[in-house]
């Protein structure tokens, strides 16, 4: 038994675990706890209370509407890998999530607990980031960019809890998505990675593409593009701040950014075109 | 905190620590130590359990979080005592293990994915197992016993 003492208790509902986290400041929030129990092993985390919030009804819903897809802070990462109203409306996602963790560790990790740890390598941040979702909590809802702050913290304001997540959807004529990553094992923490969807309208207007990069930098980035070019994206990214440690530094990351970068928007390309 | 677990198909009441993992709670509340013990935190896979049929790590899970839910144990994929399942039986035919000791967290991997996809391609399997470090075999046994136990399942009336 590896962990600090702690008392365990069940939310029921929402509510109820908002007003156990403001009445204990110490209190965490367990949702799949892939991230939270190797923390707790560790003792990096040693919490006065483990707020359980798996059994509260609608948490795990997949709602898509007309304009948004919502993901409830406790749909499971597997859940997402299965969907195939997913796969349809939220095709970036459902690419991304295959290079979330292990398949034992997706079939308990889940969209909310991933978004609240703010991990830099995260996939569903990147993804949240580049489609521009919002991020649904118990205080108000945050567009990705406003709530991810630096590596592991995040804007949530004390006492309140992710919810969910909510991303716009954008009519298309036609989608392309790609995504890329470089890790040291198929499954590990992402050195780089890159999302990409490519969306063009029916009515004939200028293709919108979206290019965020995520692992290189402290937190996932949508690039700021002139044009779909190589040289666009090494321009976006040279004034970003990258992270570095003995395996990956700053240059290698932000070679490895462009690279794919390249690679994800190659890949919507062929998407749209095929 | 008192808990009621139901391993292989058993109920069973529990008096545990909140902060006991189903890990812990396998091996030294109910006394099943199949279950290895390896990092603790969630790298090796060696713990992995069944949980409603799929693969989890017993470490990364409460043992108050798997109340509610079914947990199949390397000890309750046997068919009796003594006997070798087809999976089992297979990782011994393939010689698919030197030490053993992630051998049961591999079976239980390789049992959730054929429960699922009774044909998987090679890299299919590889990517079942991609969470279970084994240090000894270079894998390559391991990824044969689990082809070979798929297609001797398809041919087989037994589970």
């Amino acid at each position: 038994m590896k962990p600090a003492p702690f008392e365990y208790i069940r939310a029921e509902t929402v509510l109820q675990a908002q007003e156990w986290l403001a009445a204990d400041p110490e209190a965490r929030v367990i949702a799949g706890g892939q991230t939270l129990m190797p923390m707790l092993a560790m003792r990096l985390v040693r919490p006065t209370r483990v707020i359980d919030i798996a059994g509260i009804a609608g948490l795990d819903e997949i709602a898509v509407t007309a304009d948004h897809v919502t993901l409830g802070a406790m749909v499971r990462q597997v859940a997402v890998e299965r969907s195939a109203a997913l796969a349809q409306a939220l095709p970036l996602l459902s690419k991304a999530i295959r290079f979330v963790g292990h398949p034992p560790t997706r079939r308990r990790g889940t969209i909310g607990g991933s978004v609240a740890n703010a991990d830099p390598a995260a996939e569903i941040a990147l993804v949240a980031m580049t489609l521009g979702a919002e991020v649904l909590t118990t205080a108000d809802a945050f567009a990705a960019r406003d709530f991810f702050l630096a590596p592991m913290t995040t804007a949530l304001p004390a006492g309140a809890m992710v919810t969910g997540l909510r991303f716009p959807r954008v009519a298309a004529a036609r989608r392309g998505t790609g995504f890329a990553e470089v890790a040291m094992r198929q499954g590990d923490y992402a050195m780089a990675a890159a999302a990409c969807e490519l969306v063009l309208g029916a009515g004939g207007e200028v293709p919108s593409l979206r290019l965020g990069i995520g692992g290189a930098t402290p937190v996932p980035v949508l690039l700021d593009l002139a044009a779909p070019t190589r040289d666009a994206v090494a321009a976006a990214l040279a004034p970003l701040e990258m992270m570095h440690d003995p395996n990956a530094g700053a240059g290698y990351r932000r070679r490895a950014a462009l690279a794919l970068a390249m690679q994800a928007l190659d890949e919507a390309q062929r998407e749209v075109m095929a | 905190m008192k808990l009621a677990l139901n391993v292989n198909g058993t109920d069973r009441v529990l008096e545990l620590e909140d902060r006991t993992s189903l890990l812990d709670a396998l091996r030294d509340g109910v006394g099943l130590k199949g279950t290895h013990a390896g990092c603790e935190h969630g790298v090796c896979g060696t713990c992995t359990v069944l949980l409603d049929g799929e693969a989890v790590r017993s470490c990364l899970i409460l043992a108050a979080q798997a109340e509610g839910h079914a947990v199949t144990t390397i000890e309750g994929v046997t068919p009796g005592p003594g006997e070798l399942s087809i999976v089992q039986d297979s990782f011994v035919e393939t010689h698919g293990m030197q030490c053993g000791y992630c051998t049961p967290g591999m079976v239980l991997a390789a049992v959730a994915l054929l429960r699922d996809n009774p044909a998987p391609t090679r890299d299919e399997i590889v990517e079942a197992i991609s969470g279970n470090l084994c240090r000894c075999t270079g894998y390559g046994q391991i990824v044969e016993a689990i082809a070979l136990a798929a297609e001797r399942l398809q041919r087989s009336n037994t589970p």
